[in-house]
């Protein structure tokens, strides 16, 4: 027998955070996206780095 | 020829000694002095925590990575400083006790033209009663062999929920001062990843206490990002992530005492509460190792030359200020101490001016607010600096050359979610500067453009390269020098 659903429990902990959704969790580990993401990421730390030098 | 001496070969200590042997290893002398026979690449130890790594991957031998070079390692810890010399001579020395097999205990005073503090913490678990895997009930992933332990502890409760048992995992700080909450967050969402990967995460309540007043403060006060068309605070950021696998969250907590299977914390109304756990790795407060300085006659001046917390003071402006009136100028920027000019204090044994978070005090009047961070990125940068420096004033330079204050640097953070090459993730957030200065940037304290962060696998990758290309670096391989530090 199925189990009849409830309804979510609101003003807990867990209620109000964003979570994200089917699409950003699906490219979040999508390989194209993810290699271009990389690149972008060594560029972001590579511009840190020279900002930081004195 | 000078004689410099390096106190610790951690990933400030080290970084200072690999440059300074480049520069000035042919003609002069270094001494590097480590009670530690390994180097650790700290960062990668959450995954020896959860079985991802083996303690020989994240670790090398030291003596055997000097012998290719002109350091001199002595396996010793530090025990005072002499910066005046004695009454026999007025050459400055430090007092070290070998912990070398086969000269443990020997005492010996080293000579030096200049001293590098890079000591790092002493893991002070004794600050919270019950506290640690050596006295206490809980783990730790703050070494090598803490990691190990964590995980034969955490594989030993993956068995028994895979026979039906339940589990409760409290993951965080064990104090209401620590620091590098960084570490302990990687761990958790490790924990979780594991726990999943073994099909046994439904049996396992998992929870993350800390000290931090909110999720994502990381003891630099919380950052501000820009995402989805609005500046967002990485607290938002923080709880999605706990929310999306399942974790709940205590902060603004000051863990007084562990008991086995009962953590007792008490919050910033000063009311007292218990959490109950099967497994707990909880982060230690840091403290300074304790070095004691004497002056020419020998009378303790430890005071002059250490802060209270056992951290050296250096070129910050130590004046109490209220919260509103601190600046980014208060931050040390040759890390050169201010009575001997010829000592520098780097990495986590500098002693901070201030916080970064706003300090705050429960109605018990118990401080629960993060100490600043100042590991990985900003420790290696601190150490390139202070090198240049000390390699200048051996050259000729009557002042440090170079500069490197955490108000005027950046710092970046993988902190990894996941391990797997597929389907692994890690958070990877940047932050410039790591000290907020709102008289540069009045809105956020930090370079929006800068400042930013995302959560995926290429942030797995990275960590990953990280990993490899630091080790391979601290090694001394081929072309290390032009690798960034």
């Amino acid at each position: 027998m199925a189990v009849k659903p409830t309804n979510k429990e609101p003003y807990q902990q867990a209620y109000y955070p964003p979570t994200p959704t089917g699409w950003t969790r699906y490219m979040r580990t999508f390989l194209p996206w993810q290699a271009f993401r990389f690149l972008v990421i060594n560029f972001k730390m590579l511009k840190l780095m020279s900002k930081s030098h004195h | 020829m000078s004689k410099i001496v390096i106190l610790g070969a951690g990933i400030s200590g080290h970084t200072a000694a690999r440059y300074l042997n480049k520069w000035l290893g042919k003609n002069h002398e270094i001494i590097v002095v480590s009670p530690n026979a390994k180097w650790n690449w700290i960062p990668s130890n959450i995954w020896v925590g959860v079985g991802e790594m083996t303690e020989d991957e994240v670790t090398f031998d030291l003596a055997e990575i000097y012998k290719k070079t002109h350091v001199d390692f002595r396996q010793a810890k530090a025990l005072s400083l002499n910066p005046e010399g004695s009454t026999e001579s007025d050459k400055p020395f430090v007092t070290v006790e070998y912990t070398i097999e086969g000269r443990a205990g020997e005492v010996e005073n080293i000579e030096y033209d200049y001293l590098i503090n890079a000591t790092g913490p002493k893991l002070n678990f004794a600050a919270t009663n019950g506290l640690g895997p050596e006295h206490g009930h809980t783990v730790s992933v703050c070494t090598a062999s803490h990691a190990l332990e964590a995980n034969e502890k955490l594989q030993g409760h993956i068995t028994d929920m895979k026979a039906g048992e339940h589990r409760t995992f409290v993951i965080g700080t064990g104090h209401g001062m620590c620091t590098c909450q960084g570490a302990a967050f990687e761990y958790i969402y490790n924990v979780d990843h594991i726990l999943r990967e073994e099909g046994v995460r439904h049996m396992a309540r998992i929870v993350w206490l800390s000290n931090e007043y909110e999720l994502g403060d990381f003891g630099m006060g919380g950052v501000h990002i820009e995402r989805g068309g609005y500046i967002t605070n990485a607290k938002t950021f923080a709880e999605s992530l706990m929310v999306e696998r399942g974790i709940e969250w205590i902060t603004r907590a000051h863990v007084s005492k562990v008991e086995a299977g009962k953590i007792h914390y008490e919050i910033m109304d000063g009311s007292q509460h218990v959490q109950e756990f099967d497994f707990s790795m909880l982060i230690p407060p840091f403290a300074g190792v304790g070095l004691k300085t004497y002056d020419k006659a020998g009378e303790d001046i430890t005071s002059e030359t250490f802060a209270p917390n056992g951290f050296m003071k250096v070129d910050a402006d130590y004046t109490p200020r209220p919260y509103a009136e601190w600046s980014a100028k208060d931050w040390p920027r040759t890390y050169q101490t201010p009575k001997y000019k010829n000592i520098f204090a780097i990495g986590i044994a500098f002693a901070p001016p201030h916080l970064i978070s706003k300090p705050m005090q429960n109605a018990n009047g118990i401080a629960i607010n993060p100490t600043p961070p100042r590991t990985g990125m900003p420790s290696a940068s601190m150490a390139v600096a202070v090198a240049k420096s000390v390699r200048d004033m051996v050259n000729g330079a009557e002042q440090p050359t170079h500069t490197a204050s955490m108000a005027e640097m950046g710092a970046a953070c993988v902190a990894s979610t996941g391990a797997h090459h597929l389907n692994g993730t890690a958070v990877t957030m940047t932050v410039f500067p790591v000290v907020p200065d709102f008289e540069k940037y009045p809105d956020y304290g930090r370079d929006m453009e800068l400042t930013t962060g995302e959560v995926g696998l290429a942030g797995h990758w990275m960590k990953n390269l990280l990993h490899h290309t630091f080790i391979y670096q601290a090694k001394m391989k081929f072309g290390w020098s032009v690798l960034p530090d």
